[in-house]
């Protein structure tokens, strides 16, 4: 019970600071409400970015998803990390220049094309949608487990805040209330780790903790690599994997984060064309203290987690396993009845005659990967608030991600689609009202979508990445970079891109019509937005170069962007 | 006041482009995927090689390429009189 205190103190708190701020950062104009004003200083963009980014699935699965699947889950690690690089780089600066709203904004303005805009208007909202659904079963889920509420009452408490603060402030409101989440999130990712560092190897800073000695002298990797091999896995750190495909997911991960719209969106709220370009550096200093920190909770836990349950009498295991036992997230079944519990990989032939020496009769324990964040406080025997904090961490790391999406689906839908396309004489303050109803609107619905999600959601999320690898990276690149693609090779482009990408998906993730032997080259649904990327690429430089050169204006414009003097706030219409 | 060079900083622009981009490129997926199976026979502390930059090196290095760029670009901005007050 007292536990549960603690969890109702954090969460309170942290919810009341977020209201707190969205009141204080009210959006009076449209501006304020699309791009905060275009005066956030870089390093709170950063940290906004950060928490913007790092969604309820980098916070509570990503070091489970590490931990069980060891050297190829580094294609997400280095794969949501390295499209910052290409964000600074190749994007942010310019964009800022650039200095409108919106990425269809860009797309529609560079291609001087209405069918553009609303190709990428259609793709914004399909990406940021998909994901919001994703954010909502993430709030309900961590709700659910830990007040005790129904999944659906978590949800609807869920919308509610996230209404308040996004209707009320916008940007700006969002910005700032994410810059408050990034601090709960961090604190809440990095105590327990400080912890599981400390106890494993001595050392309190977690990356180093990695590459440490456990307590016989033994390097801590080479201990959970030998644990591995003896129960018939593969050693944790091996890299003898499928490297084609890593190389296509890693890269689609990179180019689709640099594609993501509410990513994008960012480097629109800062002052200056330097700024942009600063506050991605911020943005990725942020992000990669959680991301150096996951791929160590991934080993500690693991490590813990194996030594704690193998071949122990199931009578005498802690009060966390019964715990967890309860909630389906761990499983035990004794099928050689000697009360023990035996975990491993009972697939691997060459286990057979260990276990017919032991007399194990197959793998007894099932692990969800979402238990390593999860339980670490309590395998750990950590106090009450930290497991408290890492609540109120989950439901920061939900929330701010779910407010940057949804701020994307609002602006597409009363900027790109109403003011830019269907009514264009619309008044500033109807433009306001028109997103703060498809704010309301969009939440409602991704709330609803979030308590009965569609079978396949994972599937979506590689689906939002690769679409937006396949559309946005190159359509925006190329139109930076040169003067001459047109708008014929860019809808072309677009559109080979985009159709691609969602076929081969919906044929394999989807509908299932074939199985990994049949992936073109080994490439999974999850890389396939990197070839999108590519057919992309080719046909838009093919057709641009058959058809004629932009018009002049168009290539003075992109020629403008590409210098930071007289950049400017982002420019009324 | 004296004419801007614009393409001379474009140019310069591209061509730290080239080589940040090209160092992105090695670290991660040339030294996190395509030799990291080569690499892990070397140790680096605790860490075999290949790994550490898969799961390590490689988001430490992104992070200082950014702002290597920064640096570079803000010097050239001033260099090139198109620096925003």
């Amino acid at each position: 019970m007292t536990d549960n205190i603690w969890t109702y103190l954090m969460v309170g708190i942290t919810f009341a600071i977020y209201l707190g701020i969205a009141i204080w950062s009210r959006a009076g104009s449209t501006k304020d409400f699309y791009v905060a004003g275009g005066g956030v200083s870089p390093l709170a963009n950063g940290m906004a970015t950060a928490a913007d980014w790092m969604s309820a699935a980098s916070f509570l699965s990503m070091a489970g998803l590490i931990s069980f699947s060891g050297f190829i889950g580094s294609q997400y690690l280095m794969g949501w990390t390295g499209g910052y690089v290409l964000l600074a780089l190749l994007l942010a600066p310019y964009l800022r220049k650039f200095g409108k709203f919106t990425v269809p904004d860009f797309i529609g303005e560079r291609y001087y094309s209405q069918t553009a805009r609303v190709i990428a208007v259609f793709c914004a909202l399909f990406i940021s949608f998909t994901y919001v659904v994703g954010q909502m079963k993430g709030v309900g889920v961590a709700f659910a487990r830990f007040l005790e509420v129904k999944f659906e009452v978590g949800v609807g408490i869920g919308i509610v805040i996230v209404l308040f603060y996004t209707v009320l402030g916008g940007m700006k409101g969002i910005t700032y209330t994410q810059v408050a989440q990034y601090c709960v999130l961090i604190f809440a990712y990095l105590v327990p780790a400080i912890f599981l560092s400390l106890f494993a190897t001595g050392n309190p800073i977690p990356q180093l903790g990695l590459g440490g000695q456990v307590t016989d002298g033994a390097w801590l990797l080479d201990k959970l690599d030998t644990i591995h091999t003896d129960l018939g896995f593969k050693a944790y750190t091996s890299a003898d994997v499928n490297t084609v495909d890593m190389f296509f997911v890693t890269a689609a991960l990179m180019l689709g984060t640099a594609g993501l719209p509410h990513v994008i969106v960012r480097f629109f709220t800062v002052p200056r064309v330097k700024d942009a370009r600063l506050s991605a550096g911020y943005a990725l200093v942020f992000i990669a203290i959680l991301y150096t920190t996951a791929p160590a909770i991934s080993v500690f836990a693991k490590t813990n987690l194996i030594s704690a349950l193998q071949d122990k009498e199931y009578a005498d295991v802690p009060q966390w396993f019964t715990n967890w036992e309860h909630t389906g997230l761990l499983g035990f079944e004794d099928k050689n009845n000697d009360g023990k519990i035996q975990y491993y990989n009972d697939k691997n032939p060459d286990m057979d005659a260990v276990a017919a020496s032991n007399g194990w009769k197959g793998n007894e324990l099932t692990i969800d990967q979402d238990i390593i964040v999860l339980a670490n406080p309590e395998i750990s025997q950590l106090p009450a608030w930290v497991i408290a904090l890492v609540v109120a961490g989950g439901l920061a790391a939900a929330l701010s991600t779910a407010a940057g999406l949804l701020l994307v689906i609002s602006t597409s839908i009363s900027h790109d689609l109403l003011k830019k396309w269907l009514k264009p004489n619309i008044s500033e303050k109807k433009e306001l009202l028109a997103a703060r109803l498809a704010i309301t609107v969009a939440v409602i619905v991704g709330g609803i979508a979030g308590i009965n999600p569609p079978g396949f959601v994972a599937e979506v999320v590689a689906f939002a990445f690769g679409l937006a690898a396949a559309s946005f990276f190159p359509a925006i690149v190329l139109g930076i970079f040169s003067t001459r693609v047109n708008k014929e090779g860019a809808l072309a482009g677009m559109l080979v891109g985009i159709v691609f990408t969602a076929t081969y998906i919906l044929c394999f993730s989807v509908f299932k019509m074939g199985g990994p032997e049949d992936y073109w080259f080994g490439i999974s649904p999850k890389g396939i937005g990197t070839l999108g990327m590519i057919f992309n690429l080719v046909v838009t430089l093919v057709v641009t170069y058959l058809t004629p050169a932009p018009p002049v204006k168009v290539q003075e414009m992109v020629e403008s962007i590409r210098y930071p003097k007289g950049a400017g706030a982002a420019q009324e219409h | 006041m004296s004419q801007i060079n614009y393409k001379l900083y474009w140019k310069k622009n591209l061509k730290y482009l080239a080589t940040l981009l090209a160092v992105w490129f090695i670290v991660s997926f040339g030294c996190g995927i395509m030799f990291a199976e080569e690499l892990n026979s070397i140790r680096l502390g605790g860490f075999k090689l290949g790994f550490w930059f898969a799961q390590q090196g490689s988001i430490f290095v992104f992070v200082i390429l950014i702002f290597v760029y920064v640096y570079l670009m803000n010097k050239l901005d001033k260099e090139f009189n198109l620096n925003e007050d």
